[in-house]
Formats: structure tokens, C-alpha cells, sequence
């Protein structure tokens, strides 16, 4: 039986300077932030992101780690607009994105998950997404109703990034919150998937964990699984944990000041290793407490 | 109605009823509205006159029952699951009404919540496409502006929802789905159902003129016939949306 575990820093040597890097949840949900702050204090450049995205499209903007993206939308949820991806959408600091509609966004994995060259929508006709975009094109139906359609392509990626609430060393994951949004398709595309998850439990514990239907992670699709409890904070990872909303009011807020920003990286973003990262949550916990 | 009970009904409920109208006949579909007042008008529809109607919890679930906005969901009756690769199977269905906002709107009712500015590099980003695109060619939308006079635009600096006039240059098969049932404003209720297709007065909220209405517009609104008032609530509408559905007042928070 494979045995796929690997830490944050082993993933980060897999990966390279100008790959296309997809990263699974939705929003401020179920990212694998552990393994996007190990990107952030990588020596990675240039690299081409593609997401529903949250914070980790604001913060991998923000810094300038990506200079290209893929996204349905950005957004922290109880913040509509990530203030990062924001800022420097308006600074004109990263003008190389394709922005697609949210379901359009959906056919480009499918495709991709699929090996096919795209797959065809109404979605996007009459609307800046078409106008704006001078690399999406149109197909016509080779059948009698001869419709002409928007062809969106499928998302090459080099490496996909996914957390999942369970998986077992073998590389299957599991979600038991209430939505696996696009990760079982993200897992297909990538040329390399890591997954990480709150727990690694055995094969046989999963059933223990939730109803079948839950398991829409498999194994053949994942390269490498990485152990991380609260590796989605401060994005929520229900029914482990809920989002740290006292947190990401705190990231969201130094989006407007550049010492402020760079002081948060060095308290949080940049930490050596995912286990200082817990240390220091835990010790803010307990302040927390304190004060209350 | 007393002279009494007028006094009482306020502009957010005339609101919430207005865009609640614009469900009326739409029967089985899954009635998908965003913020606070077209969601008290989606669950105020069902509750009354549209009872067919799907809801979900804005999370992953249609529910059954009068739950009040933003209140806790996890005793509701769950009917369906529809987590978001659902929801978007279900707009390619054409099984769906969605309620948006518009940063901008202009009188062919294409609509902006995208950016202001040029798209590359924008003076204010806002929320992006979204789901506009999508939502647009494949069925009924309808748009929630509270502020009229802010929204409405001679042209829209991005096109994230097409508009009349642009639908019109597409094939036949591309536009058959396409319909923008109701533009509710602080101000009245439009539609595009006049013969070139430009937004049209439905009906003007109590006590706003039609001078009124146009001047807190930099295009003109187009006007056949009368223009009647808009439909104030019924008394069990009221005892609804102020002691079911927003027994807090959220939807106030809107008119700022």
C-alpha cells in the first residue's frame, strides 16, 4: 500500500518557479492555508493561480508570489471583497487574470478533470467576460441547432493544493462539512495533488467519521498527503472549526496599511513551519481567554 | 386601509413586496435571492401567494418553513441538498430565479457589480462577475437597487449582466432563456415590457412622482399608459416580514 505522507516544506520542493497552481475550497472555506503560507516563505515566484478564490489569492497577490489568476470570483464571504486582491487589482500590480463566471469556472476544471479541450456554455455571451478576455473564444454546435457557444478551456495545472477534513495515508480524502465544492474535480487536473487534512486516520476509521457519500476523494488522484490540524484556519473547516472571523477582520484590515501588512506576515504568514504557526495560535487563545 | 396602518408601512416593506411581485407565476423554480430584502420577499412569496417556490438557506440546503433572515436554520426542514456545484446545475436548467444587486444599471438593463473604471486595472473593484454571466442567458433575473439614483447610469463602465440590446445581437438560441422580469428600486418598480425593450415604469412606490422617479435617472424612463402605485402590503404580509421573517429590522440596513 502507498504510504504518501509528507510535510509542507517536502510539497513546496516539488513545486517550481512559473507553475500554474490550483488551490481547492471556495472563498474564506476550507483552503489549505498551511500549504499556502509555506508558498509565501518559499523562494517561489511567478507563479499562475487558479481558484474560487479567498485568501489565499489575496495573500499570494498581495505579495507578489502570483502574477497571474484564474478565478470565478475573490471574496472572504463575511467580507464580500478581499481587500488584498483588491488593492492590488486596483494598483494595476496584477493585470494578467482571467476572470470567469462561477459556473464557468466550474467547466474549465471539468474539462481539465475530463482531458478534454474545453467544455461549452452560454455563460459569458454579451458580457465582459467574452469582450475582455481575447484568449477565450467561441465554438459553434456542429449539430442542426448550429449555436454558437463559449469554449472554456480546460485549466492545465502543474500542482493542485486541497484540505479535506480526514484522509488516510494512501491518499483518500474525505469532507464532512456541507459542501466539497470543486475538489474532487481539482484533484483530477493537477498533474500533482496535495491533499492536506485535519487528521490522518486509518482506511477502516472512515465510516466512523461520516455517511459514504462523504469519501469523494480517491486515492488515484492524489500525490502526496500532508497532516494538518487547523491547516484551514483561519478559513472555516466545519464540523472541525468554524472561521476565525476576530482573525480575518485583523488580515483584512492591513490590506490598507503596508507596515501593517508586513508586521502580520511576520507574526502569521511567515512562521517557519506549520506547527510554530499552532504554537502561536494556541498562545493567542489563551490571551484571548485571559482577557476576557 | 386606515389612514392609521398607511402611516405605518414603511419604504423597506413596500420593498420587500415589490420584489416579492416579481415571483408571482414563477411556480416550481428555485427562487435564489441575495440580501436581505429580496430574501424576506422570496420566503414573504411562499409564505403567501407563490407557495411552490424552492429556498435554500443560503448555504447548502432547500429548506422548508417561514425561518426569519439570518436567523439559525439548523432545525428547518431540509428538502433538498444544494451545495454549489448543484446550484450551478440547477442555472443551466433554466429551473431558477435569482435576485441581484447593480452598481450600475443603464435603461437596456445591462448591469455592472463588476468594477468601476477601466477592467484591467479599476479605480474600485467590486465584487467581480460572480455568477452574472451564467445567471443572465439561462433564466429570470430580477435586481434589487436601493439607491436609484446612485445606480442608475447612462452605460455601465463593465457588462457583468447583459442587457436587452446586447441579447438582441446574439442567435435566437442564445437569448431564449434570457429575462430580466423586474428592476426594484427606492423609487418604483420597472420592467421591459415595452416594444423597444428599455426600461419601463411599473409602478412608483406611494407618494413618489413620475418627476421624481425621472429625476433620480440620467437616462429616460419609458412610460406607457398610467403608471399605477405600487402594491402596498396586505395585513398579513405586514405581521409576516416584521414579526417572521425580520423581526430584527435587518432589511432596513439597506437604505443607507
Amino acid at each position: 500500500m502507498p504510504d504518501k505522507r509528507m510535510t509542507e516544506d517536502e510539497v513546496i520542493a516539488d513545486l517550481e518557479s512559473g507553475m500554474t497552481i490550483g488551490i481547492g475550497g471556495w472563498g474564506s472555506r476550507r483552503k489549505p492555508m498551511s500549504l499556502v503560507r509555506a508558498i509565501l516563505r518559499s523562494d517561489l515566484t511567478d507563479l499562475h493561480i487558479v481558484s474560487y478564490g479567498g485568501p489565499d489569492v489575496g495573500i499570494l497577490t498581495a505579495s507578489g508570489k502570483a502574477t497571474r489568476v484564474t478565478y470565478g470570483f475573490v471574496s472572504l464571504d463575511s467580507i464580500p471583497l478581499e481587500p488584498h486582491f483588491r488593492a492590488a487589482r486596483q494598483a494595476g500590480t496584477l493585470e494578467d487574470f482571467m476572470e470567469l463566471d462561477e459556473g464557468a469556472f466550474y467547466l474549465g476544471l471539468m474539462a481539465a478533470a475530463h482531458r478534454v479541450p474545453f467544455y461549452p456554455t452560454r455563460a459569458g455571451l454579451g458580457t465582459a467576460m467574452l469582450s475582455e478576455n481575447p484568449g477565450l473564444k467561441t465554438v459553434t454546435s456542429p449539430y442542426a441547432d448550429g449555436e454558437e457557444l463559449v469554449a472554456i478551456p480546460a485549466f492545465e495545472m502543474d500542482a493542485v493544493l486541497l484540505h479535506m477534513n480526514r484522509a488516510d495515508a494512501k491518499g483518500n480524502g474525505q469532507f464532512l462539512g456541507p459542501d466539497l465544492y470543486f475538489d474532487d474535480l481539482f484533484a483530477m487536473a493537477g498533474k500533482k495533488t496535495y491533499m492536506s487534512a485535519e487528521k490522518i486516520i486509518s482506511t477502516a476509521q472512515f465510516l466512523d467519521e461520516g455517511p459514504v457519500h462523504t469519501l469523494r476523494i480517491p486515492r488515484v488522484h492524489v500525490d502526496g498527503v500532508i497532516e494538518a490540524p487547523m491547516g484551514a484556519h483561519f478559513t472555516e473547516c466545519p464540523p472541525d472549526y468554524g472561521r476565525d472571523e476576530a482573525f480575518q477582520k485583523e488580515y483584512a484590515a492591513t490590506a490598507k496599511d503596508p507596515e501593517a501588512w508586513a508586521q502580520f506576515r511576520a507574526d502569521w504568514l511567515e512562521l517557519e513551519s506549520h506547527e510554530a504557526y499552532r504554537a502561536r495560535l494556541n498562545e493567542r487563545g489563551l490571551e484571548q481567554r485571559g482577557q476576557s | 386601509m386606515s389612514e392609521q396602518s398607511e402611516g405605518d408601512i414603511t419604504l423597506d416593506e413596500i420593498c420587500v413586496v415589490a420584489i416579492a411581485e416579481a415571483f408571482r407565476g414563477d411556480g416550481e423554480v428555485l427562487c435564489n435571492p441575495m440580501g436581505p430584502v429580496p430574501v424576506i420577499s422570496g420566503r414573504l412569496a411562499r409564505a403567501t401567494f407563490e407557495p411552490d417556490l424552492m429556498l435554500t438557506d443560503t448555504i447548502a440546503y432547500a429548506i422548508e418553513g417561514n425561518l426569519p433572515f439570518g436567523g439559525d436554520s439548523s432545525d428547518a426542514v431540509i428538502e433538498s441538498y444544494m451545495p454549489f456545484r448543484s446550484i450551478f446545475d440547477q442555472v443551466w436548467s433554466g429551473k431558477r430565479h435569482v435576485v441581484m444587486g447593480a452598481s450600475q444599471i443603464d435603461r437596456h438593463g445591462n448591469q455592472n457589480f463588476a468594477a468601476i473604471g477601466p477592467y484591467r486595472k479599476p479605480k474600485a473593484q467590486l465584487l467581480g462577475m460572480r455568477g452574472a454571466p451564467g445567471n443572465l442567458i439561462n433564466h429570470a433575473t430580477t435586481y434589487w437597487v436601493p439607491n436609484q439614483a446612485r445606480a442608475f447610469s447612462e452605460t455601465v463602465d463593465v457588462v457583468s449582466g447583459p442587457g436587452y440590446d446586447r441579447i438582441a445581437e446574439l442567435p435566437e438560441a442564445s437569448r431564449s432563456h434570457f429575462e430580466i422580469r423586474r428592476v426594484v428600486t427606492d423609487l418604483g418598480a420597472y420592467d421591459f415590457e415595452s416594444e423597444d425593450r428599455t426600461m419601463r415604469v411599473r409602478s412608483l412606490h406611494p407618494g413618489v412622482t413620475l418627476d421624481q422617479a425621472q429625476e433620480a435617472s440620467p437616462f429616460e424612463l419609458t412610460v406607457t399608459g398610467d403608471v399605477p402605485e405600487s402594491r402596498r402590503p396586505t395585513d398579513e404580509e405586514l405581521a409576516l416580514i416584521r414579526d417572521v421573517f425580520d423581526p430584527k429590522g435587518v432589511r432596513k440596513s439597506e437604505f443607507r
